[in-house]
């Protein structure tokens, strides 16, 4: 439909008709079904609709129906200062805030000039990491949850409150965290926390050869997910799938390695990558990528010590402070891909303007394509490996 | 070749992969339980010190009845959610003493000096309901009168239980050492 059309539609109805009116019912052909997925389908994960016109079993048709968790945080980033706007981060995405945190705070750094201490980095870091495989596992449950399998969540979940233990003590919270400030970061990582991590790492190290026993290799995960959701690096590139969406396709882009921010450059992993575009490779690359991030907190954690003693924050602006006029771009690889922020000051106590990129906005625009012409099941198995978390996609 | 592999080898390999897999469950289901039956069993409190709660107020050392807070408005300004409110206290009308006296300095030409308000606010009201616990009011404190505490039993019936008198708890905290009753205007 052209957007000549649509616009005519709401010449001619201007109050009347949704999406589904105006958009999907005139595409729909003879003797096919209308089908709503969601928005409270547990695939989903939270509040989405996804139309589909099913033929059958099979899926002719699909398309999400974006704006039931809209939250306006871009907009709200213009009425509150460059100070309070930071707890609005980790609304953003609760499976990974502190990634979001550091795109927000790493931009109006970047728009200051403000260098952040060493120490500061190293703790960004760690957390940063941590709340990776944080991210990951609570992924691996809901998404083997999706798929039928109930045990493995217990298990993630098990790990995940590990992980959120040590996490409590930088942060002071569990879920939403906001620790990162515009400087630095709020609090030290004491002896107690490092030693937890020290811990963690060879018990982790252990548990997942135990996932790979008990689902990864298991045959009947392998025949859902093998071959499903084909995506190709085409695709991938087109709808700007980033994260392990676009690696399980292939495409060997991590913003870690490819635009290094931070201190990353100092850290020896691997990206892992597959090649088989389907919603294994990006299974597969996820558990690779649990892995590779514990090799990133050895190293940080050891780095960490080097730089005892030194401060985490570098003069602290004031609540009510104005940054310097111009604009600023900072992206930063988080569970689910690269994450944004754009921020533009014109000299005032509040931004002028800020911009997310939020990667699972673009992971669920190719689901339209990639659901086309497979069982209504599968597409369970496609949503649910794009990793979405909803007040992403509509912020 | 090919048929033997696909018709015997891999379906073998198949459920020896479901045989490995039941093996993990048969293991941890030998094992201790991981969940805890709240409310009947609770985890040490270990975990909560470290849990950043709502904010609360923190006592003068030599008079823990008495808030640090100066009343400066710092953590109302900073906070995003707007949940903080800080009242600050009148100034005391002054006696007939000190008004003759500044009548007097006001005729000779002299500064006035007129009787200041006491710094220490005489409200300080949290509404927990829509704190978003970003921790920003701790940091902007310039005097470090607010602090977190580590409360996480909260339950309430109405969002009014979330509203709480921050002097009041102070006051309540410090119970067996105030002396004083609490003024009225508090």
């Amino acid at each position: 439909m052209s957007s000549e059309t649509v616009f005519q539609a709401r010449v001619e109805d201007p109050i009347g008709g949704d999406f589904y009116a105006r958009r999907f019912q005139q595409g729909c052909e003879e003797n096919t079904l209308v089908l709503n997925m969601g928005p409270q389908h547990p695939s989903t994960h939270g509040v989405l609709r996804v139309i589909l016109e099913v033929d059958g079993e099979y899926i002719l048709r699909a398309e999400p129906v974006l704006g039931y968790l809209h939250r306006m945080h871009e907009k709200m980033g213009e009425v509150k200062s460059w100070y309070q706007f930071i707890p609005n981060m980790g609304r953003v995405d609760y499976g990974h805030p502190l990634a979001w945190n550091w795109a927000y705070v790493g931009a109006v750094e970047k728009l200051a000039g403000i260098e952040v201490p060493e120490r500061a980095e190293y703790i960004r870091v760690i957390t940063c990491e941590l709340n990776r495989l944080a991210s990951h596992l609570l992924w691996w449950g809901a998404y083997l949850l999706d798929l039928g399998a109930f045990t493995p969540i217990l298990y993630a979940f098990d790990d995940r409150e590990a992980i959120l233990d040590i996490l409590q003590r930088p942060t002071g919270s569990r879920l939403t965290y906001s620790s990162f400030r515009i400087g630095g970061v709020q609090m030290d990582l004491d002896d107690k926390a490092v030693q937890m991590i020290k811990d963690f790492i060879p018990y982790f190290r252990k548990r997942l050869p135990m996932y790979k026993d008990l689902v990864t290799d298991n045959i009947i995960l392998r025949k859902r997910v093998e071959g499903i959701g084909e995506m190709s690096p085409d695709v991938v590139n087109r709808f700007g799938c980033t994260g392990p969406v676009a690696r399980g396709s292939g495409i060997n882009y991590d913003v870690r390695r490819n635009e290094p921010y931070s201190i990353y450059d100092r850290f020896d992993f691997e990206i892992p990558t597959e090649d088989t575009c389907c919603a294994a490779g990006r299974y597969l690359v996820r558990m690779e990528e649990m892995a590779q991030t514990l090799r990133i907190l050895e190293q940080a954690v050891e780095g960490l010590e080097q730089a005892k003693g030194e401060r985490i924050m570098e003069k602290a602006p004031k609540p009510n402070w104005k940054a310097p006029a111009g604009e600023a771009w900072f992206a930063v690889e988080s569970g689910r891909g690269k994450v944004g922020v754009h921020v533009v000051s014109d000299g005032s106590k509040t931004p002028y303007r800020v911009k997310l990129r939020s990667p699972s906005y673009s992971n669920l625009s190719s689901f339209g394509e990639v659901a086309e012409g497979v069982l209504i099941a599968d597409a369970v198995a496609i949503l649910g490996s794009l990793d979405l978390i909803i007040p992403e996609i509509d912020r | 070749m090919e048929t033997i592999r696909r018709n015997i080898l891999q379906p073998i390999k198949d459920l020896w992969s479901l045989i490995v897999g039941l093996k993990v469950t048969g293991k941890y289901f030998a094992m201790k339980q991981v969940t805890v039956h709240y409310p009947r069993q609770v985890i040490d409190d270990e975990n909560l010190k470290t849990y950043a709660g709502h904010i609360e107020l923190v006592g003068k050392p030599k008079d823990p009845c008495m808030p640090r807070c100066i009343s400066c408005q710092m953590c109302a300004t900073s906070c995003p959610s707007g949940c903080i409110k800080v009242t600050k206290q009148k100034a005391p009308k002054p006696t007939p003493e000190q008004q003759k006296a500044m009548e007097e300095a006001k005729a000779k030409g002299e500064k006035v000096k007129k009787p200041a308000a006491p710094k220490n606010p005489a409200g300080f009201m949290l509404d927990y309901s829509l704190c978003s616990l970003c921790g920003t009011c701790v940091e902007v404190c310039p005097v470090k009168s607010l602090r977190f505490s580590n409360d996480i039993y909260l339950v309430g019936t109405s969002r009014d239980d979330f509203k709480f008198d921050l002097l009041e708890r102070l006051r309540s905290q410090a119970e067996p050492r105030c002396d004083a009753p609490a003024s009225k205007k508090q």
